[in-house]
């Protein structure tokens, strides 16, 4: 599949950027031979469906780990313009909030100690590493995740963008990168500066230099870099 | 991530109190470096103190010309705010040399004070550490200590300071201030804020048990030209091997404060004098008593020509 130059956005494109797995592109292409019909490999995992040996082996090691009872507590956040309400050990990162409880799994889960970004989100329209942050933390906030800034219908125009420049390759970083990339331009318009700014008096202006230096925080082991830049910079553009 | 339980106080001296109430409480601002830790189980806490309502989230002009920064001001605060723009230059270049730009957008000031080392034997649970393990040893002491501290060190520990904000308010003569768990406030020098290891490096500052970081107060500008200098092993997102705040005026005289090389910012005030004679006298005066290792002797140049090329600059 390529999605260079300018083809349209293909439905089956958008969903791989709306919530890629990690797999990307080829997405399912070996799970779908051996699942049964309408069941997806995520829901293979989640509903625990797995085979009767395999149940039989990880029954005594979950017995072993039962923890002691949890005391939970109740958060409530409006998580992409839907109140939720979730009792939770205080424990739980946004993160895992969002992708098990709220089985919101379009962020992801990379390093999980900060260092990759494939977990930002945009909380109260500014981005944050979701895996550095407790869910307790954001009673009362806004949080705003890959699935709701666009949908396969209706692209933010940063998908859009990302798809036409071919600014992801497996896809797994993607969604960390679209949100940092769009509040990117936020922190731009609002006169934030990087290390890249040469006047601390002047507003920033979105050239390669600024997209690179305040994309930093996100990682991308395919390289899609220089197409993600590109990305950014065609939206920028369009805003000005 | 061990259990612990969470509450969210009203005011900084509740805040305080909640923490030196509960052994083993401690204070949660952003959050990105105690989470981190408590994920390795590095930080154990029983306990979190969330600071977020508890106001000291705004950057107020002070009566002698200078700025009092509340500790939740976030880094992307701090460094966006026209004044530190304009008139703390190098305070809004150090932020942005630092992190990521999600980090920032929730890392703290208090918070950015009071981060922990990088060092990365602190981090490896299963290495002798004194300030991790108090009485473990140090295994970076001959081990791979490439980043860490040349000078300000001790036989028990070579962690650096991570932090470059805390450089740029050493250059600035920032004053910490505290509520303490009685409700009473003080306030420290920047200068103080920070201990050297010695045979202690677990107590890494000199506030109290619940004492808590409520403001940082800068003086009034002092004009000059203002730069913060990093080198790092890439372009973005590293921790320093060696920085360089400075603040120069047109006659060169100057202040001039190190990051990367010591366990706090390091400052030697009577260097100063010698900024005008150039970066060598500058740097052999604050460097005096560095004890480098095989692996880290490289930081001693590289600080004489960070300063010569901030030197440099500030004259062009």
């Amino acid at each position: 599949m390529s999605s260079t130059g300018s083809e349209p956005a293909s439905p089956r494109a958008a969903r791989a950027l709306h919530e890629p797995s990690s797999h990307g592109k080829e997405r399912n292409a070996t799970v779908t031979e051996c699942k049964s019909p309408g069941i997806t490999r995520r829901d293979l995992l989640v509903t625990g469906a797995v085979p009767p040996v395999l149940s039989a082996m990880r029954a005594p090691a979950a017995k072993a780990e039962a923890p002691s009872p949890a005391t939970t507590m109740r958060v409530a956040f409006v998580v992409n313009g839907t109140p939720r309400e979730l009792d939770l050990d205080p424990r739980t990162t946004l993160l895992d909030a969002l992708r098990e409880h709220l089985r919101l799994t379009g962020t992801k889960k990379g390093c999980d100690h900060g260092q990759c970004g494939a977990c930002t989100v945009l909380v109260d329209g500014v981005r944050i590493n979701s895996c550095l942050t407790l869910a307790v933390m954001h009673e009362g906030d806004t949080v705003t995740t890959i699935e709701g800034l666009g949908t396969p219908e209706n692209l933010h125009p940063m998908q859009a963008a990302f798809i036409k420049h071919d600014g992801y390759q497996c896809g797994y970083c993607t969604p960390g990168q679209i949100c940092s990339a769009v509040a990117v331009l936020d922190e731009l318009k609002a006169g934030v500066p990087s290390h890249a700014t040469g006047d601390l008096s002047a507003a920033a202006e979105a050239t390669h230099m600024e997209m690179r230096e305040r994309m930093s925080g996100n990682i991308c082991r395919c390289g899609a870099y220089s197409n993600i830049a590109e990305a950014m910079a065609e939206v920028a553009r369009s805003r000005a | 991530m061990r259990a612990f339980t969470y509450e969210r106080p009203k005011s900084p001296a509740e805040a305080a109190a909640a923490v030196e109430r509960r052994p083993g409480a401690k204070f949660i601002a952003g959050g990105t470096n105690l989470l981190d830790l408590m994920k390795l189980e590095i930080e154990t806490p029983t306990h979190l103190v969330d600071l977020q309502d508890v106001g000291l989230d705004r950057i107020e002009d002070t009566a002698e010309g200078g700025l009092r920064i509340g500790t939740l001001v976030t880094n992307t605060q701090l460094a966006a705010h026209p004044r530190v723009r304009r008139d703390y230059g190098v305070l809004a270049r150090a932020i942005v040399a630092g992190a990521s730009g999600q980090l920032r957008n929730k890392a703290t000031t208090g918070g950015n004070l009071l981060q922990r080392t990088r060092c990365p034997y602190f981090y490896d649970t299963n290495q002798a550490c004194n300030k991790r393990t108090p009485g473990s040893g140090c295994a970076a002491i001959g081990g791979y200590s490439r980043q860490l501290a040349v000078i300000g060190a001790s036989a028990g520990c070579i962690a650096t300071n991570p932090s470059d904000m805390a450089v740029a308010l050493r250059v600035l003569d920032a004053t910490v201030e505290t509520v303490r768990p009685d409700g009473t406030a003080r306030t420290i020098p920047i200068a103080d804020l920070h201990r050297l290891p010695g045979t202690t490096p677990q107590i890494e500052t000199t506030l109290e048990p619940g004492e808590l970081i409520t403001a940082v107060t800068l003086p009034r500008p002092i004009g000059g030209r203002h730069f913060y200098q990093k080198v790092r092993d890439r372009a973005s997102y590293a921790f320093a091997l060696v920085s360089v705040a400075a603040v120069i005026h047109e006659n060169g005289s100057g202040r001039v404060a190190i990051g990367g090389v010591a366990p706090k910012p390091w400052r030697v005030e009577a260097a100063e004098a010698d900024m005008p004679k150039g970066a060598k006298a500058v740097a052999d005066q604050l460097m005096a008593a560095a004890r480098p290792t095989d692996d880290n002797a490289f930081k001693l140049p590289l600080v004489e020509r960070t300063l010569a090329l901030v030197m440099t600059q500030a004259r062009g």
